[in-house]
């Protein structure tokens, strides 16, 4: 039973750290069409910046956290505005401009930091564990899941309530009629960029938790889970992709666990692949 | 003079078919004299990825479809062949029979799955068993894959001829035979039938659904092929290099191929193949260049960029999007394009603004 409890925590916490990766790609893809491949690396950028404050400038970790997420939410926009907008009528060479970001990117982080992972400053409070039904579970995955929680929250109601989320909830369904209303979908994409890259850096950062070091090569690594997770879900989807998360993670965490030999990353393909089979658009029948 | 240009392929042929003969030093291009074993080796590599970038083209720029997973084809091909040799005991001519069967099976299987979904979503889902792939030969199973390390191609059961440094040349020919066969096999199929259809899914999908064609059928025709070519691809691979490791099945080989076809032009004819040779060149010499005592004078700045292969091939990569688009393949037209555009401007009185031309890609 414990062991069952404890799976479902990590898991949980795993599916918690997909869904701050896959949100902010699901929408960026859902409003714009652009598989953003630098999003690992939007990642990686915020991670590395949380470490870098934690530990190199001696912020504490409470500070360290919104700083690295800052970076990262900094980091989106210059490359929505540099390298995304001016391709605005080449969707296919967004996506190509992002695989090379998302190249240079960490080998420049592994050219300034080593390839080595460097472990992460975990603050005394998150370090412990607490006791959940007979299980003795690490802190840090209650608070992923809290991360997560909090953003699906407010993605959703940036969605339902603000003018913002309107224009992009319109623009996910026809672009071309909410530009010709005359509204700039360009300053939503900026937004939709920036809330992304905050997103994929604070999942960065607390990533460094979960795994307790950060390492050039994590943001990439979890892009490719972040995929599965957007695919599944639905495009564009956020609760689609809230959803997927969580099964992504849980199912992850148990194949690891009863079939060994880190079976787990097999079974998630297994899962998309079966998924696919019956359901060909993903958990809400959103169109790709 | 024309009708000379229009023989340019021929030409090309014929001086690579005699390179291994020359003694021809090429300074600054490569190390040794063209026809020492270490230059050959370096051609030999870089035939092979304009190869694969050409068979990886068929999906790209013939039929529109952008696979992140084409890695997966070229590994089932190397380890496949390699896996006959080693665990089946299967001479090699069987075993690259073997292994590009299991590419074939396995393209069949994959690319009846992701085609369900389409755009973007095919994409990731290419990716996703790639990444599957890639992390089961990391994993090594059963001892089989021999994980990080890879297995080496047992030296009894290759033909003796392709086996060694004296007999680089052969290697090399073998090399050169495999771009052929690609070069031939995607002329053929994109000027077939089924290319016309290609062509019409890339430009419009719904439309070729209109005219009573199922493009789902088309389109896997399409996968399978570039995935056979790539299979095969991966067999003259563990000729050239002696074996199988696991780089060759990461999504850092699927992005070189994505690279390659994008520098080079992708939907050309020979674009892929200008990109792929062009590529691996470059990544040799910045390998070297990486390692050399000059970047290793320079202040940090520019030090740890330099000294990073991967970050100057992304920096590359989005150079080549954002000032070439069409790839170098597309220069000319580009050039020649500007180029009567500011003749007209003469001829009208124009002031000179922005050149016109260069179809985005």
């Amino acid at each position: 039973m414990d062991t069952v409890v404890l799976l479902s925590c990590t898991g949980l916490g795993l599916g918690a750290l997909y869904f701050l990766v896959a949100s902010g790609l699901s929408l960026i893809f859902g409003l714009m069409d652009v598989l953003n491949f630098a999003h690992g690396a939007l990642l990686s950028i915020g991670s590395y910046a949380t470490w870098w404050a934690g530990t190199e400038a001696g912020f504490s970790f409470w500070l360290a956290v919104p700083f690295g997420t800052l970076v990262g939410t900094a980091a989106a926009v210059l490359l929505e505005l540099f390298l995304i907008r001016p391709l605005y009528s080449r969707p296919r060479d967004q996506i190509l401009a992002t695989v090379g970001v998302g190249l240079a990117v960490p080998a420049l982080l592994m050219g300034i930091w080593g390839a080595d992972a460097r472990p992460f400053p975990q603050p005394a409070l998150l370090a412990g564990t607490w006791h959940v039904l007979g299980a003795t579970v690490p802190v840090n995955r209650f608070v992923l899941v809290a991360a997560a929680g909090l953003l699906l929250l407010t993605l959703r109601l940036f969605l339902a309530r603000t003018r913002y989320g309107l224009i992009v909830r319109a623009g996910v369904e026809d672009r071309a009629m909410v530009t010709a209303l005359g509204i700039d979908v360009q300053r939503a994409f900026t937004l939709v960029f920036a809330l992304g890259g905050a997103a994929a850096a604070l999942g960065g950062a607390l990533g460094g938790l979960y795994f307790g070091s950060v390492n050039p090569g994590q943001g990439t690594s979890l892009l490719i889970f972040a995929f599965v997770v957007v695919v599944m879900g639905g495009m564009g989807s956020v609760t689609g992709a809230a959803v997927a998360s969580v099964g992504v993670g849980l199912v992850q965490q148990f194949a690891n666990y009863y079939t060994g030999a880190g079976l787990g990353d097999l079974s998630v393909v297994v899962l998309l692949a079966v998924l696919l089979l019956v359901r060909p658009r993903g958990l809400t029948g959103r169109l790709a | 003079m024309h009708a000379a240009l229009r023989w340019w392929p021929i030409a090309l042929l014929i001086t690579l078919l005699v390179a291994p003969y020359s003694a021809l030093p090429v300074p600054g291009l490569l190390d040794g004299p063209l026809g020492s074993s270490g230059s050959l080796q370096l051609i030999a590599l870089c035939l092979l990825y304009g190869a694969l970038a050409t068979g990886y083209d068929l999906l790209l720029g013939r039929t529109g479809l952008l696979s992140f997973g084409h890695a997966l084809y070229f590994a089932t091909g190397l380890y496949a062949t390699d896996l006959g040799m080693l665990e089946l005991r299967l001479p090699f001519a069987a075993a690259a029979a073997f292994g590009v069967a299991c590419t074939v099976l396995l393209a069949v299987l994959l690319g009846s799955v992701s085609l369900r979904v389409t755009g973007i979503g095919f994409s990731m889902v290419t990716l996703a068993f790639a990444q599957a792939g890639a992390i089961l030969v990391q994993r090594n199973p059963g001892g089989v894959t021999g994980g990080e390390e890879g297995r080496s191609a047992p030296a009894d059961l290759l033909p003796s001829g392709l086996l060694g440094i004296e007999n680089t040349a052969n290697l090399y020919w073998v090399a050169v035979g495999y771009l052929l066969l690609t070069v031939a096999a995607v002329h053929w199929a994109v000027n077939s039938p089924a290319g016309r259809v290609w062509e019409g899914i890339k430009e419009n999908e719904r439309r070729v659904a209109v005219l009573g064609l199922r493009p789902y059928g088309y389109k896997l025709v399409a996968f399978v092929l570039s995935g056979a070519l790539a299979g095969l691809g991966g067999v003259v691979y563990l000729l050239l290099t002696g074996g199988a490791t696991p780089q060759a099945a990461g999504s850092d080989t699927t992005l070189a191929l994505l690279v390659m076809v994008v520098l080079g032009g992708s939907g050309t004819r020979w674009g892929p193949l200008l990109g792929g040779v062009l590529y691996t060149w470059a990544d040799h010499r910045l390998g070297d260049l990486a390692n050399s005592s000059a970047v290793a004078d320079l202040p940090a700045v520019l030090r740890v960029p330099l000294s990073q292969p991967l970050f100057l091939l992304g920096a590359l990569f989005v150079a080549v999007v954002y000032l070439l688009p069409g790839g170098l393949a597309g220069l000319p037209a580009r050039i020649r394009a500007s180029r009567s555009a500011r003749s007209v401007r003469t001829l009208v009185g124009v002031p000179a603004g922005r050149p016109t031309g260069g179809n985005p890609a």
